[in-house]
């Protein structure tokens, strides 16, 4: 039931499930995760209510540039691929597999967000500023908090791989790994709402 | 693994029992810890709403300045609804589900720890706005432009928008703990359909939190943009739209109301038919209309908006599903009345209080109906009969609920009985003080007063029965004063609450030892039925079959991070308002204890099953 | 029609128990449970309708908790275990489904009512349009047929249908009429329609109904209702020319000090309330009265004047947080206070 069961025996198939603690974590996750899809659900909502309140700013389809942003689409979501096979790694308890597709996530990661900061860079330039309009500050508020996500999960599976360096793949750090890449699968979700309703959607 | 178990470590003395304290992961006493803090704010609301009312004892008064009065029934609704009533709904739920399930605690007793710091120091730091002269005072509803700095130029509006910020994330995490809870942890035998009603209310009181909550986040995060960083969400000028804010606020603010009345839901159906030594009258109705309420909630916060101008479609539509909430509210109206029915009624303090809900309750509802209907809610909206019907709902509803609860699990949370006749008397003053302070209140409405006001001209008709409403509310300030009165008599009076002292409990927590041991089950039990305990002592067993052998309790560790944790959501909210930099530092300290939680794993401690009694001593 | 009306509300109060308070039913000119046109008085019935289900409901409930109270409350030494019964399906379906019946018979003029509220008269040539723009603590009526502008007395003609436009312009206001009708919103930045009915001539009370600031309680206005010839009358005087202080020192500083903010006539600025007529207006700054104590809304002008002084005095006292500056900050002599007030007092339009 508790930790030190499986302490001595080798790591069952589904490491992540082994442990009570580990599938209260999931499920607390999930719950989480939930309360999440609200919290994105109300801001694309304030997003759309604002989408054409653009003012003197300049409109979204001026603004936007798709090749961009679908560059960002493509390597989010190839990070989310990578980070299905670091989980299926870790099923198969290999674990150096496992940390080296959890780096390559990370990078992707850490290449969107900078793709994202320079993005936002070339917005204030052409006055697209929090400040100027309520549709702008809906724009920034609605992709800003995904890209504190993705910034949060950055940190977060970096953690979690400095972790196992040291101890290793085991029935405690098998759920955080599951965990963070559930969490990164849904970041990756909310990106393809925003790419959809804000960026595509901006161009029509 | 043994090894790394170490006893938690006491220190003596009066900084050892207040470390225990801050660092406690134990259900029990962080119930303990949100009967406390929601009691202290219970008592700033009180002397807020009693001001409030004694300055309205008059026509013209000028007890109190026009502001004055603003702040008070901003900060009055604000700090009951999220600072008093909730915590105290979460008190009984740490104090009571676990033990009603079967389970040794919560699923994340670190998380559970997290969230009431959370809480609590969100509530200090909207309540540390009177220290700083600097108060909340465009309602509790805080509607935009009123709200924005635009009017609304001190910091009061911050120390809302940041304080609930801080306390809602609390609140979340309460929620997905006790559903996590609620799902993983039952003992076995204990399905779903055999849970306790007070349980099955707090699991989907818990879900409405989760899916609730975050539509407040959003809210409060576009409001606090728009004052602190020149956002343009509430900025008409600037493209914005104020009922936006309408919409999320009550898209999370109807969800809440019935947070706030289905647990008070729950404790009645414990009570009554406990002290009606009777099984609950329909339980699988009950349960199915608990989670019917919780859904209609979700789609009808648009009644709160009927003169807001949404047009008649979305008014005919909102008034029609409102209507419809009803039907499973007096389904559970009826149920209780013939769970009584037939059954051996006890009159103990405790079912005083949910009797009394049962006629104050439908009062409220009846007039929840009244006000569904859009055209005639026209007249009703925003007066004074608005103020009657959820004061109804919340305080005759929620708040006799709530103390009925106390009342009924006190001796289970602390191991003492309340004085019966003291919780008699503070019963009669309570219940007569609220009829009097309330039930004129829908007449001042209907007669033209609008609510919000801090004081009315004279020869409007209203002198007599604003009048009345004071008495009513000094009454039931005497009520709650013998109520506290009841609390020190009691807690000054040796433990010996037996494990079942009402002798008719019915559900898990009766059985084991009055305050329930650290570990609360020596053995999780085997459940066996719906009223487990009940099942049992008919069938002449002095205890609950065990469903494992006796053995090593694992129990997990304590920690201060908690703590730090909400010490650094406090740093950042007062940095919001006042510098950045502070901001950035709060936040740092939250993260960084989330790593350290991440790096050191909690490997517990184990309490062995020869001493049993060490366990229960609670520092 | 009267009998029918004292029937009902004599219904009312037995309904709410006999409350005696109530006997009156509050003031005709603010009552909701008084209504004084078509609208307030479907919103009434509405309200009977609900009423009188919900009694109903009440009445149930309380006889039956008393019936178990009573028969079912535990003897002293009375250990028997009573039957634990675990549910009756046919009692369960009966309280599902008589509230959904109930609740039917509610919803139906619930909806007709929305749809009939819910028409828009507005482009309605035979009604008067009204534009209501509410400031913190005021209220502007604008007529456009007629290009005229009031402040704080709203002038309607009886027997016509009002159509309203309301629209903040600051913060969010609700616009009240109790005895005449329900409200609606006045919000910044998006304009609402309704209508509304005065069938008898009179004084109404009308007031914000939405939390606006610390003065939100002193933001009330009145809304006279008139025949058609006396709102013609009233309408041709607002158009006419302004009529200012005779007095050379006094119209220079009325013209100074006040029409930078306020208009009468032709003149001035619209920034504060109209000031046009308002000698003929039963209240200053909406909530100090004019009228005599004998006779309600018949207006004494030097009741008026007072009041005026009072107002000018500290405007701060009487309406806290509002954006009017006090006699002394306008810098304003006792002499040009006394003219100004005499003026506006006697400022009156004769048209009733």
């Amino acid at each position: 039931m508790s930790a030190h069961e499986h302490h001595a025996g080798a790591l069952p198939p589904e490491p992540e499930k082994a442990t009570l603690e580990g599938r209260n974590k999931i499920l607390g996750f999930w719950l989480f995760l939930g309360a999440e899809t609200v919290l994105f659900g109300t801001l694309f909502s304030a997003y759309l209510a604002f989408r054409n309140s653009v003012l003197d700013g300049p409109k979204p389809e001026e603004l936007f540039q798709l090749p961009m942003t679908f560059i960002m689409t493509v390597v989010l979501l190839v990070s989310s691929l990578t980070s299905v096979f670091a989980v299926q790694a870790m099923h198969r308890h290999k674990t150096g597999q496992m940390l080296g597709w959890m780096a390559v996530t990370i990078a992707l990661g850490a290449v969107f967000l900078g793709l994202e900061i320079y993005e936002f860079n070339e917005y204030a330039h052409e006055g697209h500023r929090f400040t100027t309009s309520a549709f702008s500050s809906a724009f920034y508020t609605l992709v800003g908090f995904h890209g504190g996500h993705v910034a949060f999960g950055i940190l977060w599976i970096g953690l979690v791989i400095l972790q196992i360096l040291k101890k290793g793949l085991t029935v405690v750090t098998a759920p955080k790994v599951y965990v963070s890449a559930i969490y990164w699968h849904f970041i990756d979700v909310v990106w393809v709402f925003i790419f959809t309703v804000v960026y595509l959607m901006g161009k029509v | 693994m043994a090894a790394h178990a170490h006893a938690v470590k006491r220190y003596p003395g009066f900084w050892g029992w207040l470390w225990d304290w801050l660092t406690t992961v134990d259900h029990k006493k962080i119930g303990i810890l949100y009967l406390v803090a929601g009691g202290l704010f219970f008592v700033f609301g009180g002397i807020e709403a009693l001001l409030i009312r004694l300055q309205l004892m008059f026509p013209m008064n000028d007890l109190i300045s026009e502001d004055f009065y603003n702040e008070l029934i901003t900060m009055h609704g604000t700090t009951m609804i999220f600072l008093a009533a909730m915590p105290v709904i979460f008190a009984l739920m740490n104090a009571v589900v676990p033990l009603q399930i079967g389970a040794r605690d919560v699923a994340f007793p670190f998380v559970n720890a997290l969230g009431f710091w959370t809480f609590f120091f969100g509530g200090l730091l909207l309540n540390l706005a009177w220290l700083m002269g600097e108060v909340p005072d465009a309602g509790w509803t805080a509607y935009p432009p009123l709200a924005t700095t635009a009017y609304s130029s001190h910091h009061g509006m911050d120390y809302y928008v940041l304080g609930l910020q801080i306390a809602g994330i609390g609140t979340l995490l309460g929620g997905i703990n006790f559903m996590a809870t609620i799902i993983n942890l039952r003992a076995p035998g204990m399905t779903f359909m055999r849970m306790p009603m007070f349980t099955w209310a707090s699991f989907i009181t818990s879900a409405l939190i989760v899916f609730a909550f975050p539509a407040l986040t959003v809210g409060l995060v576009a409001m606090m943009f728009d004052r602190i960083f020149g956002a343009n969400f509430f900025n008409v000028d600037a493209g914005g739209n104020i009922v936006l804010w309408e919409h999320i606020f009550w898209l999370f603010g109807h969800p809440e109301v019935y947070i706030l009345i289905l647990p008070a839901f729950g404790v009645i159906s414990e009570v009554i038919s406990t002290f009606s030594r009777k099984r609950l009258f329909g339980y699988s109705t009950m349960v199915f209309a608990t989670i019917l309420i919780a859904f209609l909630g979700f789609m009808v916060w648009a009644h709160h908006m009927f003169t807001t101008g949404l047009g008649p479609v979305a008014n005919a539509l909102f008034s029609i599903a409102t209507m419809a909430i009803a039907v499973p509210t007096g389904i559970k109206v009826f149920n209780w009345l013939f769970t009584m029915w037939g059954g051996s009624i006890r009159f103990t303090a405790a079912n005083l209080y949910a009797i009394g809900f049962i006629p104050t309750f439908v009062m409220g509802g009846v007039t929840g109906v009244m006000l569904a209907s859009a055209p005639a809610d026209f007249q009703y909206h925003d007066s004074y009969f608005v103020v009657g019907h959820f004061h109804y709902t919340i305080v005759g509803g929620l708040v006799t609920g709530l103390l009925a609860g106390i009342h009924y699990w006190w001796p289970k949370m602390f191991g003492r009985m309340l004085h019966e006749g003291l919780g008699k008397l503070s019963f009669w003053f309570y219940i007569i003080g609220f009829h009097l302070t309330f039930f004129v209140q829908h007449f001042l409405g209907l007669l033209g007063m609008p609510r919000r006001v801090a004081t009315y001209l004279p020869n409007q008709g209203f002198d007599t029965m604003n009048l009345v409403s004071t008495i009513g509310a000094i009454l039931m300030t005497v009520g709650i004063a013998v109520f506290f009165v009841n609390v020190v008599i009691t807690s000054l009076k040796p433990r010996h609450a037996a494990n079942d002292p009402w002798e008719d409990g019915r559900t898990l927590e009766w059985a084991i030892p009055s305050p329930a041991p650290e570990y609360n089950f020596k053995q999780i039990p085997l459940v066996r039925g719906l009223d487990a305990w009940w099942k049992e002592k008919m069938e002449g067993n002095k205890e609950l079959p065990p469903a494992e052998p006796l053995g090593p309790i694992h129990m997990p560790s304590p920690s201060i991070l908690p703590f730090i944790m909400g010490v650094g959501f406090f740093i950042s909210g007062f940095g919001f308002m006042y510098n950045l930099v502070f901001a950035v530092i709060g936040l740092v300290i939250v993260l960084v204890c989330m790593a350290l939680r991440s790096i050191f794993d909690d490997h517990g401690y184990h309490i062995e099953p020869e001493e049993p009694k060490k366990g229960e001593v609670a520092a | 029609m009267n009998r029918w009306h004292a029937g009902k509300k004599l219904a009312l109060a037995l309904m709410f128990g006999l409350f005696p308070l109530l006997a009156a039913c509050g003031r005709a000119d603010l009552s909701v449970l008084n209504p004084q046109g078509p609208v307030a008085q479907r919103q009434f019935d509405v309200l009977m309708v609900s009423v009188g289900i919900m009694t109903l409901v009440v009445v149930v409930v309380f006889a039956l908790l008393i019936y178990v109270l009573v028969r079912f409350r535990r003897r002293r030494g009375d250990n028997s275990i009573p039957e634990q019964v675990e549910g009756n399906h046919k009692l369960e379906i009966i309280w599902t489904v008589i509230p959904i019946i109930l609740l039917i018979i509610l919803a139906v003029p619930t909806v007709g009512a929305i749809g009939k509220f819910a028409e828009d008269y507005w482009d309605d040539p035979n009604a008067v349009q009204v534009k209501v723009t509410a400031y913190q603590y005021w209220w502007e009526f604008e007529y456009p047929q007629y290009g005229i502008t009031t402040a704080q007395e709203l002038v309607v003609p009886i027997g016509k249908k009002i159509a309203f436009e309301l629209v903040a312009g600051d913060v969010k206001h609700s616009f009240w009429i109790p005895a005449i009708g329900g409200k609606m919103d006045n919000n910044p930045g998006l304009t609402n329609r309704f209508y509304l009915e005065f069938p008898t001539p009179g004084v109404y009370r009308g007031r914000c109904a939405e939390l606006c600031g610390p003065s939100h309680a002193y933001m009330d206005f009145k809304a006279k209702a008139v025949d058609q010839a006396s709102f013609d009358r009233w309408v041709a005087a607002m158009q006419g020319p302004a009529v200012l202080p005779e007095d050379d020192n006094i119209r220079e500083a009325f013209v100074s000090k006040c029409l930078t903010c306020h208009a009468v006539g032709d003149q001035g600025a619209p920034i504060g309330p109209n000031l046009t007529g308002l000698g003929s207006r039963v209240t200053v700054a909406g909530i100090l009265f004019n009228d005599t104590p004998e006779q309600e809304y018949v207006i004494d002008p030097a009741k008026t004047e007072e009041n005026i002084k009072v107002w000018l005095e500290d405007t701060q006292k009487i309406k806290p947080g509002n954006m009017m500056p006090s006699a002394v900050d306008l810098q304003l002599t006792q002499e040009q206070i006394d003219g100004i007030a005499k003026y506006l007092a006697n400022y009156r339009l004769d048209y009733e």
